[in-house]
């Protein structure tokens, strides 16, 4: 069964002279248990991809399906129990006046759940800080920690899908191999779909089963990661990426 | 002998706070000549705050003491703040880490990278603009006009970062001091970038210092490395030797990375010894 499904996509920004077209006629399809990585440089789409899905890019056009269902301009509230999104940059993606408190009893408030306390609990424990870190403000929280709480935040739904906007890329190499191995944890716990993206070609390789490789806000090659791990990619444009990458 | 542009001895940066002092810099030594000049570690090892000492960025309370860092045998830390001003930008240049906090968000990108050659240049505006879209183009922005015209907002992080290397070598500088300058872009940028800087140390005799988390890129790019740990440096060695670092901290940052051409289930996770920051700092001096 396909988790996510995205057939010509289209997503653009500005008008006129200054319109630019960010995403043109993306199609893919990620099953479900997946993980799904998205590479390509900076500019190339990949992130608007994920925006779009959610709803933070407004202006699409095209088809994107969840778990079968059709996503259309307004999206209903279980649509965001469903799918729920991990942000770049974690010192940027928290509330600076928020405890990790707050940050988790919002969301789980939002989402009608009236266990609170315990899940709250539970979701720190899931992300490995444990319960010294419940009261926490953001500015108390290193980088990778704070990235653990962003993670706490999207589990807090219970997801199916998630979609993950280059997780480590504001990390260290050490805190990053941390960040990896949870995120690989989770997948295996919860039975969830990552739809990832990432600069770094190691990391998706070590990470997804699948991936797109993007330019220029098109799709240029869908492959296996045998395939990259092998270096057998066939567009002229991964192939370049892969040699710059090794 | 390579003729010698900074010279670096027993630097400390120290920060009050109410559980004492705290030492984010401790003892460190180096010079830089007209060579790529590598500082790697952690967030938090004290390399950008090494960086920004250098060029006398870090506020009170903060406190920088050193025996001396001297650019051309002058030292920097007996300037007055006036004179020093004439050194950020035009002597000493620096790039920083997140295109986010460091570019003005409500002037739009020509006019800020107009203003930043004309402070140091008599030009005309249109000469100015011309300059502009050329570095543009030098650091592969494509549709220079267009960036021009737009606000730091409208730009991907990639793209903002390019455009801060374009308005920091637009002055034409002796010493760069590149901090995390490629960690927000993707490889095959992140070369065309490097290719840059390179060209510039090359052609026009510049120092640089490349301060970055990414061992790799480093070993790749720079001719020696410094490998910072808790404000001291453990280990200096030469760039393309990187790979046979004996200190454990080294080769764990190595063993942490993941790689295409061995997969591996799970990633190796760094173990921290407390002797390593315990140890004396080794020097960096030639």
């Amino acid at each position: 069964m396909s988790m996510l499904q995205i057939e010509k996509l289209n997503v653009w920004f500005g008008r006129d002279r200054d319109r630019v077209d960010a995403v043109i006629d993306a199609t893919f399809d990620v099953a479900q248990g997946q993980s799904f990585g998205l590479v390509g440089e900076s500019g190339s789409g990949k992130s608007t991809i994920l925006r779009a899905i959610v709803g933070l890019a407004p202006t699409w056009s095209g088809h994107i399906a969840v778990a079968g269902a059709p996503i259309g301009k307004r999206r209903p509230k279980s649509f965001y129990k469903q799918v729920q999104m991990v942000f770049q940059d974690p010192y940027a993606s928290l509330h600076p006046r928020h405890s990790v408190d707050a940050v988790l009893g919002e969301t789980l408030q939002l989402h009608g759940f009236t266990d609170i306390d315990a899940r709250v609990v539970k979701l720190l424990d899931d992300v490995g800080l444990g319960q010294k870190f419940r009261f926490r403000y953001p500015h108390q929280l290193s980088g990778g920690q704070r990235q653990r709480v962003a993670i706490a935040r999207a589990l807090a739904p219970e997801p199916e899908l998630l979609l993950l906007d280059e997780p480590t890329s504001a990390l260290d190499v050490s805190v990053q191999a941390e960040i990896l191995n949870l995120l690989a944890d989770l997948r295996q716990e919860h039975n969830l779909t990552y739809l990832m993206v990432s600069h770094d070609l190691s990391v998706v390789g070590h990470m997804c089963d699948r991936l797109a490789v993007m330019k220029d806000g098109k799709v240029v090659e869908t492959m296996d990661v045998a395939a990259l791990r092998a270096m057998k990619a066939e567009h002229p444009y991964s192939q370049h990426l892969l040699q710059a990458s090794v | 002998m390579m003729q010698t542009l900074l010279d670096v001895e027993n630097l400390w940066v120290k920060f009050p706070t109410r559980q004492g002092v705290f030492d984010a810099v401790r003892g460190v030594s180096f010079t830089l000549g007209k060579e790529r000049l590598g500082i790697v570690g952690e967030s938090g090892s004290g390399k950008s705050m090494t960086g920004r000492a250098i060029l006398r960025l870090i506020r009170p309370p903060g406190i920088v003491e050193a025996d001396h860092v001297k650019l051309d045998g002058v030292d920097l830390l007996r300037k007055s703040e006036k004179d020093m001003r004439a050194v950020r930008g035009q002597r000493i240049s620096m790039v920083m880490q997140d295109p986010k906090f460091s570019l003005n968000p409500v002037m739009t990108i020509g006019a800020q990278i107009i203003e930043a050659y004309r402070l140091h240049n008599s030009a005309s505006k249109t000469d100015a603009h011309t300059k502009a879209v050329e570095m543009l183009e030098a650091v592969s922005i494509r549709n220079p006009e267009r960036v021009m015209r737009a606000y730091p907002h409208e730009m991907s992080g990639g793209m903002g970062q390019r455009i801060m290397i374009a308005m920091m070598l637009i002055p034409n500088p002796e010493i760069l001091i590149a901090d995390e300058p490629t960690s927000a872009l993707d490889v095959s940028v992140q070369r065309q970038v490097l290719d840059i800087m390179d060209k510039l140390v090359k052609e026009r005799g510049m120092g640089l210092i490349f301060i970055s988390h990414d061992l790799n890129l480093v070993a790749d790019f720079c001719d020696r490395v410094l490998i910072m740990y808790a404000g001291r440096i453990v280990e200096v060695c030469d760039a393309d030797k990187l790979h046979e670092a004996k200190h454990p901290y080294t080769q764990g940052l190595l063993n942490s990375l993941p790689r295409l051409d061995a997969p591996r289930d799970r990633l190796e996770v760094l173990k921290r010894d407390p002797e390593w920051s315990k140890a004396q700092s080794v020097s960096g001096r030639v």
